[in-house]
């Protein structure tokens, strides 16, 4: 039986009265992973934003059938890897991951054993070992969003939410990031839910895509059934060509003749 | 995460990186007793450092505390040089310890225990005692520290709520800090040009100073230091994990608010009381944390902690040059932190290879 991880009711948030989401519903299956489109200020942030509790909003959202929750409790079902990240100064590699069991433990208690083997587990898996005790500030930008991505896995939440994970990182670096986050959902079954900017690469991971515009869903399904000419030049506002790849469809901008 | 693998190697590099840095602890509670020792031993009076030491030592509960001093020099070692020692203690703590918390809190390395206008605050508050007249004391309370705790609190709790009406960024607050403090520190300064034959008496209360009468301030210091210490120390990793903003702190399950709100409150608890007793001692919250945090970095569960000694050290020992300097005068102790704590800092600031802010 596939069991429902979020699910969002009628969500709407806004900003000094003015609305930025209106009225967003999406549910969210095990294991699946869903990626958000749109243009810039369409909403796709404060969508992620509400889902972790980082903005008041309206409407409802359920984590495994679940309303009521406590902001550790959200904590402990969900967990954001946020676009730009505040990384403290100074902060070595080993207590950045380590804030990441915060949900999982009293405010007022020391690390327990488990909490340093998940932070040993984790920072093992994406090749973080060496950089134990290195400054999160002076790693590379990949290397930085590898620490970033360690410390939301080691809360261990369920659902993990990636705005514009790769929108930093050079084409090597996205896909490094964007395999690691499909091989550790295959291996766990965690349930991803992400913005991206990128429209191609968009349509290569994950299962549904949807785009959002002026704060409500205009589109979903599969990349092939979302990313079309007619949408995103509607929702975009971009001249595209779209092309039929086998892996799925490339978005390739149409330069006016004239200029060229 | 049950699939990721389970193995003891990946623990180990977690526990050396999370290791409490015990040798810095060790060399901080040195550095305690060889101030105290110091405190207690050198004065204007001659008394052998032996005699004195076990003069101290006969204090303590179960000891047999025959010495071979006078009755005077006794009351000179229990009664003078132990309680300054202590009193500096406390205060070099206090203030080192509510610097560390407010630069925690606000996430501002220029934070310092008087951000939210506890300076001005207890000034305007002592300027205002002093001139009125009521300087030698009602009951066992003495007024002026009264006055100036007073003075200090207000202060705090109208930067407060002055800085949360306009959203809850510690910007704002902040902000609020700096134009309370302006307005106290101009009312501070028209009562002193009405009355400018108190000026002298108010200028040496702000350069602040440690001279003490018996226990009288140790004990009446002692309940703020011990709630101060006990509070911020428990918060100590809930600031760590503010240390990434309030918005992920919120996603890690924390109310970034309410934290805020205990640890300042309590913190301007402490230095209230403490700028309340000894006057305004300046640089010691701001430049202590900072040395601390480049000898054992960032984490503040035991920067906060390492504070404590090392500030109460420092305290002690610069008071010890305040008060031998220029002997049998006193320099002000305000003088002295920042003529000795500058370079101190600026060579622990030389040495370290630590990034801290």
């Amino acid at each position: 039986m596939v069991t429902s991880v979020l699910r969002v009711d009628d969500l709407t948030v806004s900003y000094n009265g003015e609305r930025v989401l209106d009225g967003v519903n999406l549910e969210l299956d095990e294991g699946t992973w869903t990626t958000i489109v749109g243009p810039n200020g369409a909403g796709k942030t404060s969508l992620l934003r509400a889902v972790v509790g980082g903005v008041d909003y309206e409407g409802a959202v359920e984590f495994k059938g679940s309303h009521e929750h406590s902001a550790r409790d959200r904590a402990l079902n969900v967990a954001l890897v946020p676009q730009i990240p505040v990384i403290p100064p100074g902060m070595g590699v080993v207590d950045y991951v380590m804030l990441g069991r915060t949900p999982h433990r009293s405010v007022f208690a020391s690390e327990s054993r488990r909490d340093r083997a998940v932070v040993g587990d984790v920072m093992d898996r994406l090749d973080l070992t060496t950089f134990a005790t290195r400054d999160v500030n002076s790693l590379s930008g990949g290397e930085r969003q590898r620490v970033v991505l360690a410390r939301s896995l080691a809360q261990e939440a369920s659902l993990l939410l990636l705005d514009e994970p790769t929108s930093a990182l050079d084409l090597g670096h996205q896909q490094e990031v964007l395999d690691l986050v499909d091989e550790l959902r295959t291996e766990t079954g965690m349930t991803i839910l992400a913005t991206q900017h990128d429209l191609t690469m968009a349509g290569r991971y994950g299962d549904d895509l949807l785009i959002l515009n002026e704060g409500t869903v205009v589109a979903r399904g599969n990349a092939r059934e979302v990313l079309t000419e007619a949408n995103i030049s509607e929702h975009f506002g971009a001249k595209v060509m779209v092309i039929d790849d086998d892996a799925g469809p490339i978005i390739v901008p149409v330069v006016p003749t004239s200029a060229a | 995460m049950d699939t990721l693998r389970e193995s003891a190697d990946a623990e180990r590099f977690v526990v050396e990186a999370t290791r409490f840095p015990f040798g810095w602890f060790a060399a901080a509670i040195g550095a305690v007793v060889v101030a105290v020792v110091a405190g207690v031993t050198v004065g204007p009076a001659s008394i052998g450092w032996s005699d004195s030491l076990r003069e101290v030592v006969g204090l303590l509960p179960g000891i047999d505390g025959s010495s071979d001093l006078s009755p005077a020099q006794s009351a000179i070692i229990t009664k003078i040089r132990l309680p300054r020692v202590v009193l500096g203690l406390m205060v070099g703590s206090l203030l080192s310890l509510t610097g560390a918390a407010y630069q925690g809190a606000f996430r501002n390395p220029l934070a310092d225990p008087y951000l939210l206008g506890i300076a001005a605050g207890a000034g305007l508050g002592a300027t205002i005692a002093i001139v009125s007249g009521v300087g030698n004391g009602i009951g066992i309370v003495a007024p002026v520290p009264l006055a100036a705790f007073i003075g200090a609190f207000v202060a705090v709790a109208i930067s407060y709520v002055a800085g949360n009406i306009g959203g809850r960024s510690t910007v704002s607050l902040i902000l609020a800090g700096v134009a309370v403090a302006s307005f106290l520190t101009a009312l501070q300064t028209y009562v002193l040009q009405r009355h400018s034959d108190v000026i002298r008496e108010v200028y040496s209360w702000i350069l602040g100073r440690l001279g003490t009468s018996g226990w009288g301030e140790v004990t009446l210091l002692a309940p703020y230091f011990v709630i101060t210490c006990l509070v911020i120390l428990r918060y100590g990793r809930a600031l760590d994990v503010l240390s990434v903003g309030d918005e992920e702190a919120a996603t890690l399950g924390l109310d970034p608010g309410r934290i805020r709100a205990i640890v300042v409150i309590t913190a301007s608890l402490g230095a209230a009381a403490a700028v309340s007793v000894t006057g305004l001692i300046g640089f010691v919250g701001i430049i202590v944390p900072h040395a601390v945090r480049l000898m054992v970095g960032v984490g503040h569960r035991a920067l906060l902690p390492m504070t404590i000694l090392v500030g109460g050290a420092f305290m002690v020992l610069a008071d010890l040059l305040a008060r031998t300097m220029v002997s049998p005068a006193e320099l002000p102790i305000g003088v002295v932190t920042a003529f000795v704590g500058a370079p101190f800092f600026v060579l622990v600031l030389r040495t370290s290879s630590r990034q801290t802010w």
